[in-house]
Parts: structure tokens; C-alpha cells; sequence
């Protein structure tokens, strides 16, 4: 058996506890909810597996050491790896605070990043590492900057989950906020899957498919009729979400969710995220650019991009710590951070140019 | 007037250190960022004017680019205003933290004090239980269970009561402090860098030795002139800046000065690079590795030598020598070509290494062969029609066409480095291509970073302080044993400053470990 094997397997392990965790959420039987968990725990111990045995695999393959061959090395690597640190962070937190109605909103997080690498067609290949990727900082850098990614997607999450439970009037501003930021996500989340299914290409590079094609199955269309029928239909989803938004609420009230339970998640795993983000992201992350160029800052996109997801993390630990900032104010801090994080990650790679570039190629 | 003055530096500092001040500037930092990671920093107006056109469109960019060009916007983050808000930054880190710290200190120096009893009840944690036999008997249980939750208690009796009261992680309450200060000695490191360090470059052929490493700053007509007179002067004097300045009659300090103006730094030693190579995955062209033999000549003497790779780079007198990119030197006619070429004449299968100019005859040991490089292809590749050609200007895949001569009859060969198959010209004949050598520079980015130790000082501080400020907590807890004879009243009042709900369990847990044993 080979990693992908196992993965695939895992794969079709975390589906089957995406559907549990929702049929979960709508009878709230316990037998349910231990049939979620298992799925969840099988699956995670699957990918695990997977991953260290993809790692002897590249061990095996590429004339390099043992901490170099860790399988975090491009972007199918690292959204599988986002996807396991994701699982870790869930699971912690269901045993932590005994409560499996996050596995309903966590676990089709995941899914969507697995059903992205399979739509997307991306390579899954073992490539050998490029020369200035050959070193001891790979493994803690790229490791712990996950973690936090997982941390900070979770504690996104939750504010939004959080918005959802306390907003009742269609006017209110934070009501329109996260109906927003749902409708754009799944408008984003759509086009690209347009982009996908009409240009797919085997083989080709993600950052040569996004760079070439990004919404040019939709807004960005040859055809003005089919560019204005996507803001057409990218207007009405909006509508749409904000108008029947009151659904949302109500699942979230039938679950038995306080609204207090998901603040304090929200700042949780920012306080548990920050202090790694910062040690593994930002100073490992100038303490090997130092050793591998001689330069420690030189803000590359990449780098500046990490600054500025630290500058609203930090934003919000001292907004809520020291100005007392709560509920819907904090909770837009949160969202916006994890859009800074998503940009740092995926933005930077597909959308900008610089020396991390070649991190995803 | 000095009241009014007084007043006047007290708004400042107040505005200096308040919090709102540093959330703002957060958010302004956060924001303006984003544009230098948009618009290519220090690039060349063309680019970055197509860049502001797909936002704008095309008509209005010049006249965009022109406002934000003349705003800094295209070298922003050495722009007046990006530094001031950095200098705000760090001025409202410093203030609000001198500000704070008093306070915060005297609460950490703070010896805790036991509570009165109407005290009990404003506490946070609050916990209540009642045990068999006298409190007397109890003390020791009470002490034994603080002792497990890792507290050294206390003891104080009043009217009769005694209450037990301890504290732990009293320093966590500093680790924000200690963040912050990191923060401050890393731009203090960073300015160091910046004001007494050179960031430059060296690119050296194979075989070349430098005395002198080149500053990236642009320079005008008149001081690229200057450079070059001056560069003359130092390298034909081998780096000896004394004997440069006596040659150009110039006094040294002057020279020296006028040398980093024109971004010339003298190293104070020489760099040689003996060979530079890039080994790839297998027979791929995909680069595992580029690589350098540098030597450190200093006084005539080889005083250092390593293989320096894109991870690991030299260091030497202060400079640090990392391997940044790479080129070909332009005349094929300066390349040696280097053979390793066995016969069936040569003894025991033994290799002779050859060592050749372009043109340049060498026989094959052993016979009346005579051979000659006529060729050269830095990345040889056939075509359909087996004709060849060059697909790539970089080294990837060198070849040379060696044309042997045997009496009367000519023949010749591709040979190519990464194919031993083609090694083999005929039986047992085998000429290996070895190394095209001096055909390529090595391109070095050379460092001198006075500050890097205290950006590294910074960093380890930075992780001392947020793992005291986000993972540990001062927590304190009092215990009132009250009652007489055979039942005691156990009051236990506790607070932490951080994550109570964690504390509050492992009270819980050890509360019910002495009631199970109470009964």
C-alpha cells in the first residue's frame, strides 16, 4: 500500500463524517454523533499514516535528508497538510469542550479543500526540492505556520458561526457583514469551480491555471452576455443568502450553541495561533531567509503578507484585551484576519511574485 | 507658561501611550502594506505602470503612477512616511510599555496578602466544602492538596481561623512586556544593520579572485567614472587600498571614503572562486543544488576554503558569502576545457587528465591520435533529424565536439558531461568530459550585518516573552478552614489573569478528590 492509497481512503473517511456530523446536527442522536467521531478519528489516524509514509516515500526518491524530505513542498503538500492541522485542531476542541456541532461547519472546511485538489486536477507528484527549499528550517517553519493556519480557520469559523447566532434584523451592519462574506465565498468558491470544469487541463500547474484562467468562465468572459450574467448571478446568490440568512440562525439555535462559547473559541485559538504564527512564521521564517540570502526582511510579498495577518491578530488580542471590544466588533476583526491568512497562504502564491513563489511550483 | 508646558509634553506622552494610538496604527501599517506588495517595489515604471492600468485602465495609469510614484509608493517601504509610521510604531511601543510597567511591576514584586473575610466573596473562583473532624486535623490534607496544584501555601491565623494562601506565575503578567521589548531590540538591530552594515554583491569567474564586493546602489555618470578609476587603482594593487591611494595620490582615509561612495567596499582579504558547479535530480534539468569552492586569500596565504551552498554560505572577517545566482562568461576562446581520457595503451586502465584551450591540440596517450575541441554547447539536445542544438544559454547540459584525428582518417564526436554513454568514442577509447571550466561566475550576495545578533537576541526574546505571555498565568488561591470540633467549612477563593476556566477545572478535580476522601 502507498501513500495515496491510504489518503484516498482517509479522504473518503472525512465525506462520510462531513455527512454524519450533519445528519448528526439534525437528529442529535448520540449514536450519531460517536459514528461522526469515529469516522473523524479513523480518517485523521489514515492521513497521518499517509503523510509519514509519503515522506519515506520522498526520502527514499530525492538524495536528501531526513528533515528535508518532509512532504510540505508544493501546493498539493501543504492543502493536504492544511487539511490534517485543520482535523488535529477540531478534534482537540470537540474533546476539549465535548461538543460535536462544530463537526457540522469544521469538516466541510476540509471537504471543500479535498474536493479544490481534486477539481483543480493539480499535480500530486513527488518533486525533488529546489536548492533554496534544502534546509533544517522547512520542517518547523512550514509546520508551524500550519498549525496556525488551522487555528485561525477554526477561530474564522466560529465568528462567523458567532455573528450568524446574534444578528436578527435584515438592517443590522454585522448581519450584512457575514451574510456577505458567506455569499462572496460561495460566489469565489462557484466561478472557480466554473474555471475549473471548462478549462481543465491535466497536469497543468495551479498557479498557470489561476494566473491564465481565474473567472474567465465567468466575470472575466470573452463574451460581455456571459460576464454580465455572472454579476447577475453572483448579485442574486448575495441576495439570496441575505434574505433566507435567518435559516442559518435558526440551525445554530436549535444546536444549543452559546453565543459566549463561541466568542471565547474565537479568541482561544487566536491566543494559541499568535504566539506559534509569529515564532514559526515570522521569526523562523527570517531567522532561514537570513541563513539561505543574507537577508532576513526584505519585504517580498510573501513576508509583508505574513506582516500584515500579524499586525490584525495583534489588532484584535489588543482591541479585546485592552479596549474591551466584544462581540460583533472583535468578531469582523476575526473574519478579517483569516482573509489576511488566506491571501498570505494562497494570494501571494497565485496572485503575486516573489521569492515563495517557487514554494507551490 | 511652564504649567502649560507641562501639560502640553503630558498629552504627548499620554497620546504616545495609549492603546488606541497603537490599534490605529496597527490598522495603518496593515493597510498601506498592502500596496507595496501590489505594485512592484524599485521596479522599472513600465511594469508597475500596466499594474496601476488593469485597476484604473490604461488611459489613466501614467497620471496615477506619476501621483503615487511622487508619494513613494513605487519604493515604499524606504518611503518618509512608511518609516515615520515605523517610528511612531516603535516610539508608541516604548511609551505605552514605561508607562505600564510601574504598575504591572509592583503587582508582580507584590507580596500576596491573606484575605479578609469579607474578601472571600469578591474573588472570581469561588468553591465551598465541608469535611469530617476538627479543622486542625484538615490543615494537613488542605496543605497536601495546594501542594499538589503546585502551591507553596502560606499560613495565617486570625480570630481563630486559619487560612492558607499562595501564588504562582506572579512573572507571567511581565511577558507582554518582555514581547514588546523583543520587538524594540529587533528594530534596534535592524537600524544598526541598515546605518554600519553593506549589503552588496560579487559576481567572480572561476578562477578570478576579488579584493573589493560592489554596492547595489545606482550610481550617476560622473561617479560611475570615479568608480572605475578607482576600482582600477585597488585591484591592480591587489586590494592594498595604501598603496592604491599612493597611486591615485589620494590621502587613504579620503579614498576609503570616496570608495564606499561609489560602492566599492574593501574587503580586507580576497575571495577566489576555484570552481562553480550546479549538480541536478538524476537526468533532469531540474537544479538540487548550486554550488561554490570559494577561498579566502588573506596576506598571500589561503587562510579558509569551503563549498558553499544556496543554505549554507561562507563567513569570513565579518562578511557573510551567500550563493545568489549565477552566469556564463561570454568568450568561449578563455574556457579549459578539462578531459579524463584512458586508451588501451594507458596501464592498468588509468586516466589521463587533459587540460585545453578551444583549437587547442592534445594526443590521446598511447597512440598517434591527435584530438581538438572545435565546438562547444553550454545545453546540447537532438532534433527530430538527429541534427543538434542548443536549448538553453545556461550550463545544463555542456558538450563538446572533439574532432580526433587518426593518420588519415578524421573523425568527431559530441561529448557530453551528464552522458557517459557518449564517453565512449570507440573501442576502448573513452575521453570523459569533466568540466568546462572557467566558462561560468559565481554570483554572491555579500553581507555585513553589525546588527543581525541583536535581531537574533530579539527573536529569542520574542519567543521567551509570548510563551509567558499567552502559556502561563499568575494565579493565586487563599483556603479559610473555619468551624469547630467535628466538622470543618473549607472556603476557597482563587483568581487567575489569564484562562480562569483551565484553573477553575483543576480546582474542581482536586476539590472533589478531598471531599471523596472527607467522608
Amino acid at each position: 500500500m502507498d501513500s495515496s492509497l491510504l489518503f484516498g481512503f482517509s479522504t473518503v473517511l472525512y465525506f462520510i463524517a462531513m455527512i454524519t456530523y450533519i445528519i448528526y446536527l439534525a437528529f442529535r442522536s448520540e449514536g450519531i454523533g460517536v459514528a461522526a467521531t469515529t469516522a473523524t478519528v479513523v480518517g485523521f489516524a489514515g492521513q497521518t499514516a499517509a503523510f509519514f509514509m509519503r515522506w519515506k516515500e520522498f526520502y527514499d526518491m530525492g538524495q536528501m535528508g531526513i528533515l528535508r524530505a518532509v512532504p510540505l513542498t508544493n501546493l498539493y503538500e501543504s492543502l493536504v497538510f492544511f487539511v490534517w492541522s485543520l482535523i488535529l485542531i477540531y478534534l482537540i476542541v470537540e474533546f476539549k469542550f465535548k461538543n460535536r456541532t462544530f463537526g457540522a461547519f469544521v469538516t466541510p472546511v476540509a471537504g471543500l479543500a479535498l474536493a479544490f485538489i481534486e477539481m483543480s486536477g493539480m499535480s500530486k507528484g513527488l518533486q525533488p526540492l529546489v536548492p533554496a527549499l534544502q534546509s533544517n528550517w522547512l520542517l518547523v517553519h512550514v509546520f508551524m505556520s500550519f498549525i496556525a493556519y488551522a487555528t485561525f480557520a477554526l477561530s474564522f469559523s466560529t465568528a462567523i458561526m458567532y455573528m450568524i447566532a446574534t444578528t436578527e434584523k435584515k438592517s443590522e451592519g454585522a448581519y450584512v457583514f457575514w451574510t456577505l462574506t458567506l455569499g462572496l465565498v460561495i460566489v469565489v468558491l462557484s466561478a472557480m469551480g466554473l474555471d475549473f470544469l471548462k478549462f481543465r487541463v491535466a497536469g497543468m500547474q495551479p498557479e498557470v491555471l489561476i494566473k491564465g484562467f481565474l473567472f474567465k468562465a465567468t466575470f472575466l468572459s470573452g463574451s460581455p452576455a456571459v460576464a454580465f450574467a455572472s454579476y447577475a448571478a453572483a448579485a442574486l446568490v448575495l441576495l439570496a443568502v441575505w434574505n433566507y440568512g435567518g435559516v442559518f440562525r435558526r440551525i445554530i439555535s436549535t444546536v444549543g450553541i452559546s453565543p459566549d462559547m463561541l466568542d471565547e473559541i474565537t479568541y482561544k485559538s487566536i491566543a494559541v495561533g499568535f504566539p506559534i504564527f509569529t515564532l514559526g512564521g515570522l521569526i523562523f521564517g527570517a531567522i532561514w531567509a537570513d541563513q539561505a540570502w543574507g537577508v532576513y526582511w526584505s519585504w517580498d510579498p510573501k513576508e509583508t503578507w505574513s506582516l500584515i495577518t500579524w499586525f490584525v491578530y495583534a489588532f484584535f488580542l489588543h482591541a479585546r484585551l485592552l479596549r474591551g471590544w466584544r462581540g460583533h466588533k472583535i468578531a469582523i476583526v476575526a473574519v478579517v484576519g483569516f482573509v489576511a491568512v488566506i491571501f498570505t497562504y494562497l494570494g501571494v502564491n497565485l496572485l503575486l511574485s516573489g521569492l515563495h513563489s517557487y514554494g507551490s511550483e | 507658561m511652564q504649567g502649560e508646558n507641562k501639560k502640553f509634553v503630558d498629552r504627548i506622552w499620554d497620546s504616545l501611550a495609549s492603546v488606541k494610538l497603537a490599534i490605529v496604527l496597527f490598522a495603518l501599517i496593515a493597510i498601506t502594506s498592502i500596496a507595496g506588495t501590489i505594485l512592484e517595489q524599485g521596479a522599472a515604471p513600465e511594469i508597475n505602470v500596466k499594474i496601476i492600468g488593469s485597476f484604473v485602465g490604461y488611459s489613466l495609469a501614467p497620471g496615477v503612477y506619476g501621483v503615487l510614484d511622487a508619494m513613494g509608493f513605487m519604493d515604499m517601504y524606504h518611503s518618509w512616511w512608511f518609516i515615520s509610521l515605523l517610528a511612531l510604531f516603535s516610539s508608541n511601543l516604548l511609551i505605552c510599555s514605561l508607562d505600564r510597567f510601574p504598575k504591572i511591576w509592583r503587582m508582580v514584586r507584590m507580596p500576596q496578602k491573606p484575605l479578609g473575610d469579607g474578601q472571600f466573596g469578591s474573588m472570581r473562583i469561588r468553591k465551598e466544602l465541608s469535611l469530617k473532624g476538627s479543622p486542625d486535623s484538615n490543615a494537613d490534607r488542605i496543605v497536601a492538596a495546594l501542594n499538589s496544584l503546585g502551591f507553596k501555601p502560606r499560613e495565617h491565623v486570625e480570630a481563630g481561623n486559619r487560612q492558607f494562601y499562595a501564588q504562582k506565575g506572579n512573572f507571567s503578567r511581565l511577558g507582554v512586556y518582555i514581547t514588546h521589548l523583543s520587538m524594540l531590540v529587533i528594530l534596534v538591530g535592524a537600524v544598526v544593520g541598515i546605518f554600519f552594515g553593506f549589503k552588496g554583491f560579487l559576481n567572480v569567474p572561476e578562477g578570478s579572485t576579488y579584493p573589493v564586493a560592489f554596492g547595489r546602489k545606482p550610481l550617476s555618470s560622473s561617479q560611475s567614472m570615479e568608480r572605475s578609476v578607482i576600482l582600477n587603482a585597488v585591484l591592480s594593487s591587489r586590494g592594498d587600498v595604501s598603496a592604491a591611494s599612493a597611486k591615485l595620490g589620494v590621502e587613504e582615509p579620503r579614498l576609503l571614503t570616496r570608495m564606499r561612495a561609489v560602492g566599492i567596499e574593501p574587503l580586507g582579504f580576497s575571495v577566489k572562486c576555484e570552481d562553480f558547479d550546479v549538480k541536478f535530480y538524476g537526468r533532469s534539468d531540474m537544479p538540487k543544488e548550486y554550488t561554490s569552492h570559494l577561498v579566502v586569500v588573506e596576506n598571500g596565504r589561503a587562510v579558509a576554503d569551503k563549498w558553499i551552498e544556496v543554505n549554507s554560505p561562507l563567513k569570513y572577517g565579518g562578511y557573510t558569502f551567500y550563493q545568489s545566482s549565477y552566469g556564463m562568461m561570454s568568450d568561449p576562446n578563455e574556457y579549459r576545457f578539462i578531459f579524463r581520457v584512458s586508451s588501451p595503451a594507458s596501464p592498468g586502465g588509468n586516466f589521463e587528465e587533459v587540460k585545453v584551450k578551444m583549437d587547442e591540440p592534445f594526443s590521446i596517450p598511447g597512440t598517434v591520435i591527435e584530438a581538438t575541441v572545435s565546438e562547444f554547447s553550454p545545453a546540447l539536445a537532438f532534433d527530430q533529424e538527429g541534427r543538434p542544438f542548443t536549448y538553453e544559454d545556461m550550463m545544463n547540459n555542456p558538450a563538446a565536439r572533439v574532432v580526433f584525428r587518426d593518420g588519415t582518417e578524421q573523425y568527431s564526436r559530441w561529448i557530453l558531461k551528464r552522458h557517459p554513454l557518449t564517453w565512449a568514442v570507440k573501442e576502448g577509447l573513452s575521453v570523459e568530459l569533466v568540466d568546462i571550466w572557467g566558462s561560468q561566475f559565481t554570483g554572491l550576495q555579500v553581507r555585513r550585518d553589525p546588527g543581525v545578533w541583536l535581531v537574533y537576541l530579539g527573536c529569542l526574546i520574542m519567543s521567551i516573552g509570548l510563551y509567558i505571555a499567552f502559556f502561563t498565568s499568575h494565579r493565586r488561591v487563599w483556603v479559610k478552614l473555619s468551624g469547630s470540633g467535628g466538622s470543618t467549612t473549607v472556603t476557597l477563593a482563587a483568581s487567575a489573569h489569564k484562562n480562569r476556566e483551565a484553573f477553575e477545572r483543576k480546582i474542581e478535580r482536586t476539590m472533589s478528590l478531598l471531599r471523596e476522601g472527607g467522608k
